[in-house]
């Protein structure tokens, strides 16, 4: 079995009497995309803002490549990137300039070159001028997504990155994804609410419950687990217990 | 910086303590040159933000312009008036656009939700805090470059009649603006956009202590000895004893410069600490929602 690029261990998080998350494990493999799904607070958005560095855990470590996060943060986050339908880029700045922006932030190198190549690969091009405030939610979410992948990451943490889009932008999002993945053996955490595009996409599922992890597999193991006929069945099955 | 383009072949590799210290000592110019060309950006198409640097600055001078004309009748019995007036009102707005230039930065980036996308890249604070400190050198240029030019135009004033004194004068007050700006930074990272205020009051709860338009032997006794503790009277001090009696400001430098460097230390140690208890409470991903 191939080494983790993310491994997790025990990890914790409280914000004074509430858990958010409750000592959870576990690892991403290079090439892997691992969907991490649950209910609204099951404390996904948590448990990737610690893998960002931008949440400190209460307890246990999040290690990538081998190396501790907490230690070695500027070296892990050169290499990681994220997208979030809840998190945009200055509405101020144009497309163009708004991936300028992060093109420098990350040092990268040959700016328009690589620029250029991803406005053309998320098929940008009518609105790479345009003031970031005028787009519709499609192309802000593909914006997202640009951000995210022209600093060419190891690792990329995708919270909904289809949430709010049309189903034809939406499909062109995950061919893309796949895409990328065969390509660059990109490792994907990936969280969405659409069952069938969890089924689709992720390797492995995780299902996080009040902080914790209740169920781990492939879709159909967790299916097969819990007797129910598809993974948006175990969903609610696993929403609604006490 | 190390490579960490393939995945190492043990993933339990510990790095160590000098791993860590030597990553977050070394400072990145891009990364700073990134923020500070993401800020320029916004005044490319913004009028509003224009304005906000030459519109505020313009009205002052033109009150206190009127008021120094005034004054000017009563020249015999204020000595200095007219020059000293309108130059502290341009070392004023220094250290203003100064604390501004740091504060109204770190807003933006709250009013566009973009500090997850900073803080979950390889930015450091100490980065972040330097990108600010540029927008705030640029910011002073651009509004002392306005007043000064009307000021000569308007009232025939020559802020350079304090000499070469000027310069120390203007670094001096560059850098309490940054303590200010940074200090009101860390409490609005702290108490979120409620505390938004801070970025326009804060400032202005040092002006009577900075003894900008009187001298420190006006105040009562028990506040000059905090006015003395202020970096910016000891410049406002320094500044009437060169117009007034033409004696070199040197002692007033001294404790303005100490000073200055002892709170922007300060200061700075404090934002790293608010920073890393923002990300410990989640306070960080939660400011401006």
């Amino acid at each position: 079995m191939s080494t983790p690029v993310l491994h997790v261990q025990h990890l914790v998080k409280r914000f004074g009497e509430f858990v958010a998350v409750s000592d959870i494990s576990f690892d991403i493999r290079p090439g892997e995309i691992l969907g991490l799904l649950g209910p609204n607070g099951a404390g996904k958005t948590t448990t990737i803002q610690m893998l960002l560095g931008v949440v400190t855990p209460t307890a246990g470590s999040i290690h990538m490549f081998g190396l501790d996060l907490a230690a070695n943060r500027e070296v892990i986050l050169q290499q990681v990137n994220f997208s979030s339908t809840y998190v945009s880029l200055p509405q101020a700045l144009t497309v163009e300039e708004n991936l300028w922006v992060i093109a420098r932030l990350y040092g990268l190198s040959h700016i328009q070159e690589r620029v250029d190549d991803i406005v053309k690969r998320l098929e940008m091009g009518e609105f790479r001028h345009k003031v970031t405030r005028k787009l519709s939610s499609g192309q802000s979410t593909r914006l997202g997504l640009a951000k995210a992948f022209l600093t060419e990451p190891k690792i990329l943490f995708l919270d909904e990155p289809t949430a709010s889009l049309d189903p034809d932008i939406a499909q062109k999002i995950r061919s893309f994804l796949r895409e990328e993945r065969r390509s660059s053996g990109l490792s994907v955490l990936y969280t969405s609410h659409n069952m069938h595009e969890m089924e689709e996409m992720s390797d492995r599922i995780i299902f996080l419950q009040r902080g914790k992890i209740v169920a781990e597999g492939t879709a159909q193991e967790i299916v097969a687990r819990f007797g129910q006929a598809d993974l948006e069945e175990v969903f609610v099955k696993l929403a609604r217990e006490k | 910086m190390r490579a960490v383009g393939n995945v190492p072949a043990s993933p339990r590799f510990a790095p160590t303590i000098l791993d860590w210290r030597r990553g977050e000592e070394e400072m990145k110019v891009h990364r700073i040159y990134a923020l500070v060309a993401r800020h320029l950006y916004l005044y490319r198409r913004s009028l509003p933000r224009i304005m906000e640097i030459f519109y505020w600055p313009f009205l002052d001078l033109v009150i206190w312009g009127f008021i120094t004309v005034y004054l000017m009748k009563f020249q015999g019995q204020i000595p200095g008036a007219v020059t000293f007036f309108l130059g502290a009102l341009i070392l004023w707005d220094v250290l203003f656009r100064s604390q501004q230039g740091i504060t109204i930065s770190f807003l933006e980036e709250i009013w566009a939700r973009n500090l997850m996308n900073l803080f979950a890249s390889p930015l450091k604070p100490s980065e972040f805090l330097a990108a600010t400190m540029v927008m705030s050198v640029f910011k002073v240029l651009a509004v002392s470059v306005v007043m000064v030019v009307c000021a000569g135009l308007f009232y025939s004033y020559n802020i350079f009649v304090v000499g070469m004194w000027l310069v120390p004068f203007v670094l001096n007050l560059v850098m309490t603006g940054w303590i200010i700006g940074v200090l009101t930074t860390a409490l609005i990272m702290r108490f979120g956009q409620e505390a938004e205020v801070l970025a326009w009051s804060m400032v202005f709860l040092f002006q009577p202590i900075s003894c900008v338009f009187y001298p420190m032997e006006v105040l009562p006794g028990w506040l000059q000895v905090i006015a003395w503790m202020n970096p910016a009277a000891h410049v406002f001090e320094g500044m009437r004893a060169v117009l007034n009696t033409s004696a070199e400001p040197i002692i007033h430098l001294g404790w303005a410069t100490g000073l200055n460097l002892l709170f922007l230390g300060m200061v700075i140690a404090a934002f790293h600490w608010m920073f890393e208890l923002c990300r410990e409470r989640g306070l960080l991903v939660r400011i401006g929602e």
